[in-house]
């Protein structure tokens, strides 16, 4: 080994402190500024140099973002959870059912179906949203939350990783199941579910923070106020307070804190969803 | 799993491939479809369908021609261009710093992360607030430093640039915890070795960690160009494509055009083009991988 010299230790130890500290910093600022900002009154976010406590807190802001003209910030809140939870189930469901024939029943061709899935994954978002939205248009469905789901049912992903989890899945402790009089509908929700626990939290966690955060989508389908979604809403009063900077950062405090909570509880299957290359918001 | 004939199987394949199936029939190969005959239609949203009017190429070929396709295919490089290696550095750093334990190493994980659970509306909020020309962070930052910086997002030179830095900050996490997982998987003896050899720190950096991932590295890339292609959410919060049309991106168009114009022949035809970029520019990636990636280790 060769021999450290205490000096150039010590000045790799502080190189190591020092980019930690930058990317420490580099992230938690702009947060620390979201949530001192929104505490400030309307003159005080205009106070140089920047004072990090305010001087007088308020809660000016948060007031105001639950008492806006036109649109309510708490009703949309619910509208983004009630649709991130049923969003959430479809993309959930639906894609492990299918995936539970393509590990466990196959039929003849279920191989080159499975491709298609696969392959429909590569056809951008971008593509399809024109022509999805025209389609919900001819169903009557625009502006209606069942449209905004159905998309949901298109989960090619979610049935790749389901399928990989459920190949894992030893096959006598279905057949066992299946002599010992169990249906085929019961084994895969009482078996086969179970099984892949991991899985699928993993999946319905990315599954809920992707429709929590999505902001195009229900941009464009929900068009009444009071169906709009917490994403929407904080996009539109982006334009109406436009000198009112700590009404912004209280919403964007409000925006983040929900889904924040559900990241710090649930670490464990987050960070394994991107080991599995999924979430990307 | 081996179920009897006759046991029900057909009938509960059928139920349980259903739902997906219409998904994936409905909302990716129809669209496809859809998309590909109305790209070659005039097609106005506020017009009965049977209005719509067959024009050939003809929406492609105002696309290309025009004075606006340049200038968007020239922010969207600008905005990979400076995206790509901004990311690639940030993210590359905190997977080093990751991967090296200290105290707080879980809350320090934690930091990092929460800028990609953030939603891109919520980030691109705060981060209007913290590029703003006079009261904003980022200009007070570079103010202790004796640097006057510009008015970022209401300025044509720097708006895009003030996208990026929204960006990066939002996605390093994500990618450092890929590039950390390439990490851990080098054998600990090719440090070792290098040690014996009396290799300093950077000299193992370059010569050994960077190689060594550079099949992940290569990924991210490929990833990033496919996503920066599509970049839209910060666009069009931040800047809306403005100050005067400098931040204008393809996914912006697209859905200025189709929802904005109600063009949606024109919009589709966009996006087809959109379409061919991506593959190009990822055929072009795998054609020059050979030229430094190493799939050795």
């Amino acid at each position: 080994m060769r021999k450290s010299i205490p000096a150039l230790r010590l000045l790799r130890g502080t190189a190591f402190s020092l980019m930690l500290l930058v990317f420490v910093l580099m992230t938690v600022l702009p947060f620390a500024f979201m949530i001192s900002s929104s505490f400030k009154g309307s003159e005080a976010i205009r106070t140089l140099p920047i004072r990090w406590i305010p001087e007088r807190p308020t809660l000016e802001g948060y007031e105001r973002v639950f008492n806006m003209q036109g649109f309510s910030f708490a009703r949309s809140s619910l509208n983004s959870l009630f649709l991130a939870v049923l969003c959430t189930l479809t993309a959930v469901l639906s894609a492990s059912m299918a995936a539970f024939v393509f590990a466990k029943l196959p039929f003849r061709g279920s191989g080159k179906l499975f491709g298609v899935y696969l392959a429909t994954m590569m056809i951008p978002g971008t593509v399809t949203m024109v022509p999805n939205y025209i389609i919900l248009r001819i169903l009557g469905l625009l502006d209606t939350y069942t449209g905004l789901i159905l998309p949901s049912l298109a989960n090619a992903f979610g049935v790749f990783l389901m399928r990989q989890s459920m190949m894992g899945v030893s096959d006598a402790y279905l057949e066992s199941a299946y002599l010992d009089g169990a249906s085929l509908y019961r084994i895969f929700f009482r078996i086969v579910l179970p099984m892949v626990r991991p899985t699928l939290a993993t999946m319905i966690l990315l599954s809920f923070m992707g429709s929590w955060n999505s902001y195009l989508w229900p941009l464009i389908v929900l068009t009444s106020g009071d169906k709009q979604t917490l994403q929407v809403v904080l996009g539109n009063m982006n334009g109406m307070y436009k000198n009112n900077e700590h009404v912004l950062m209280a919403g964007a405090v409000l925006t983040i804190l929900p889904i924040l909570a559900v990241y710090l509880v649930s670490q464990r299957f987050v960070d394994q969803g991107i080991s599995l290359g999924g979430l990307k918001t | 799993m081996y179920v009897p004939r006759n046991a029900g199987k057909r009938r509960a394949v059928t139920l349980f491939l259903l739902p997906s199936l219409i998904g994936i029939a409905g909302f990716c190969l129809l669209p496809i479809l859809g998309s590909a005959l109305f790209s070659v239609m005039d097609y106005d949203l506020l017009m009965p369908m049977d209005a719509m009017r067959f024009v050939g190429l003809g929406n492609f070929v105002k696309i290309l021609t025009g004075s606006e396709f340049p200038r968007v295919l020239l922010h969207t490089c600008t905005y990979l261009a400076l995206y790509l290696p901004l990311i690639l550095v940030c993210s590359v750093g905190e997977a080093l710093v990751l991967n090296r334990t200290f105290r707080g190493h879980g809350l320090f994980r934690t930091i990092c992360y929460t800028p990609v659970i953030t939603s891109w509306v919520a980030a691109a909020v705060v981060w209007q607030w913290v590029l703003s020309g006079k009261y904003g962070l980022m200009n007070q930052i570079l103010a202790h430093l004796g640097i006057t910086g510009p008015s970022w997002l209401n300025s044509g030179d720097w708006a895009m640039p003030g996208v990026v830095i929204a960006a990066v900050w939002k996605d390093t996490g994500y990618y450092a915890l890929m590039v950390l997982a390439a990490l851990k998987s080098i054998d600990v003896t090719c440090y070792e070795a290098a040690d014996m050899d009396g290799a300093g720190s950077v000299k193992k950096l370059t010569a050994i960690t960077l190689p060594l991932i550079s099949p992940t590295l290569f990924l991210l890339i490929v990833i990033n160009v496919i996503y920066g292609l599509q970049v839209f959410d910060s666009v069009l919060i931040m800047t809306n494509g403005g100050p005067g049309g400098a931040t204008t991106v393809f996914l912006e168009r697209i859905y200025k055009y189709a929802f904005r114009q109600y063009k949606m022949g024109l919009a589709s035809a966009y996006s087809w083009i959109l379409f061919v970029l991506i593959l190009l520019f990822t055929f072009l990636q795998f054609r020059l991988q050979g030229k430094w990636v190493n799939y050795d280790a």
